[in-house]
């Protein structure tokens, strides 16, 4: 940790031919990725059995076959989803990443950064520094899907997890939760593909790891 | 609970054609998750099967996805508190009209006669004499409004009163160790369920829905109702209990559906 007030922004001067992004980083990033395909896919198939609103996803698009089969694929992506994320919090955490990458993070920071990037002015020069608004959309992708396992535990297990459940103001409300959670999670991938595909680097560096 | 409706045939009973061809399958096609397959295949709606991305089709991938639905089968054991009590609502909560729920259509519901009617209780009981309707209306009753979550999702609040599940296990001397309680209906639905479970407060061999005598289609003559469980756990037009230590089994559950199955 050799942040500098005077480079509040700026990364630790990293060791020359380090990589952009550590293998431990790289692989919970791709697991969760498969995780989250497993999750959507199948997920979209149970809601299917029983939508919520007026419209069912195409079958083409889910995962399982029948609603069985997509509670087979989904709980057991579950588990994934649920152990990948505990190691990549508890590895951000100890190893002072998640204070050095995503912090600080400001109303102020974002908003420039999101003009900067509309006006195609953000710069990209070092790929070890997130910018604020990209600070913003990992640190929401990683509550979002929080929030998702915990409204998700609540429909699994929604006697057993009695104070989880009415935090989520009872069973019924827990599947809007859900839902709407995924919805959000499903707009972040779509934001987060574009970005890939604007800055391919990107693509690279989280698979070479350079 | 109800994934696919049947194809009913004129003048055929369509489940007794669908079950002797499950047998005959069972015969021929030793490898589990293959029958599931098939048999899932028999039902009309079981073509939906076939649509949309069907990896689990692939025998290891199926095979795998079995081994973990088993461990959240002991997970689930795990996490179940036996004094956790399901929310209980006010009547004026409860859904009218409450869904009807079935592996078939409300027109093919069985009748069951009450006069001919005698419940069997067999495997580690120490009574295993038959019951009569009414002796089972003599026990003491209790009631209880509740939300019924059914596996698609959807769920619906009703009120069902019956003999405590526990005190009618203690009385024909089950043994309450054994691990699991199944279940035989005369729609020909089977399921099982483990004991904690059976033992739980909340858990009823329910004879009446909203005060009155339990009518055909909620599962005349008794529907075993559990708050903590999922809807296709919960079998209706019992006719047989039994007690017993070897995996049961059940309708739902063979095909795939998870086996502890609770909330």
């Amino acid at each position: 940790m050799l942040a500098t007030p005077a480079s509040h922004d700026a990364p630790a001067a990293p060791p020359a031919g380090s990589p952009v992004h550590p293998g431990w980083l790289r692989a919970t990033h791709w697991l969760n990725a498969l995780a989250v395909v497993v999750m959507v896919a199948s997920g979209w198939r149970i809601y299917n059995a029983s939508p919520l609103f007026g419209f069912a996803f195409p079958a083409e698009i889910t995962l399982g076959g029948w609603l069985g089969g997509a509670l087979q694929w989904h709980f057991a992506g579950m588990w994934l989803l649920f152990a990948n994320g505990v190691l990549y919090l508890a590895l951000n955490l100890g190893t002072g990443r998640f204070r050095r990458k995503f912090f600080p993070l400001s109303v102020r920071g974002v908003a420039a950064d999101l003009g900067a990037a509309l006006r195609g002015r953000l710069a990209h020069a070092d790929p070890r520094r997130y910018n604020q608004v990209q600070r913003l959309a990992y640190l929401f992708a990683m509550a979002d899907i929080a929030v998702l396992i915990l409204s998700g535990l609540v429909l699994w297990k929604s006697v057993q997890f009695d104070l989880l459940r009415e935090l989520m103001g009872g069973y019924e409300s827990a599947r809007r939760v859900h839902f709407y959670a995924m919805a959000l999670l499903a707009a972040f991938v779509a934001v987060h593909l574009a970005m890939v595909a604007l800055v391919p680097r990107s693509l690279i560096a989280m698979i070479r790891g350079k | 609970m109800r994934m696919r409706k049947r194809l009913s045939l004129p003048g055929l009973e369509g489940p007794a054609i669908l079950k002797e061809a499950g047998k005959i399958l069972e015969k021929r096609v030793e490898q589990p998750s293959r029958r599931a397959f098939l048999r899932s295949g028999l039902t009309l709606g079981g073509l939906a099967m076939l649509s949309g991305c069907s990896l689990s089709d692939d025998e290891s991938v199926e095979r795998a996805l079995s081994a973990v639905s088993r461990f959240n089968d002991r997970v689930q054991g795990w996490i179940f508190d036996p004094a956790q009590l399901a929310p209980t609502y006010p009547e004026s909560m409860i859904t009218r009209p409450f869904p009807f729920n079935a592996y078939y259509g409300v027109d093919e519901v069985p009748r069951v006669e009450e006069e001919s009617f005698r419940l069997e209780v067999t495997g580690l009981v120490a009574d295993k004499r038959q019951w009569r309707l009414a002796e089972l209306q003599a026990m003491a009753q209790i009631d209880q409004v509740t939300r019924h979550i059914c596996v698609e999702g959807w769920s619906a609040i009703g009120k069902w009163g019956g003999v405590p599940f526990s005190s009618f296990l203690k009385r024909v001397g089950a043994d309450l160790d054994a691990k699991y309680v199944g279940f035989k209906c005369a729609d020909d639905y089977y399921t099982s369920i483990d004991m904690p479970t059976a033992l739980h407060p909340q858990t009823i061999l329910a004879l009446t829905y909203d005060g009155r005598t339990l009518p055909p289609e909620y599962g005349f003559p008794m529907k075993l109702r559990m708050p903590t469980k999922l809807g296709y756990k919960n079998p209706k037009h019992i006719q047989a209990i039994f007690v017993t230590n070897t995996y049961p089994g059940g309708y739902w559950e063979d095909q795939g559906y998870n086996w502890f199955g609770g909330s």
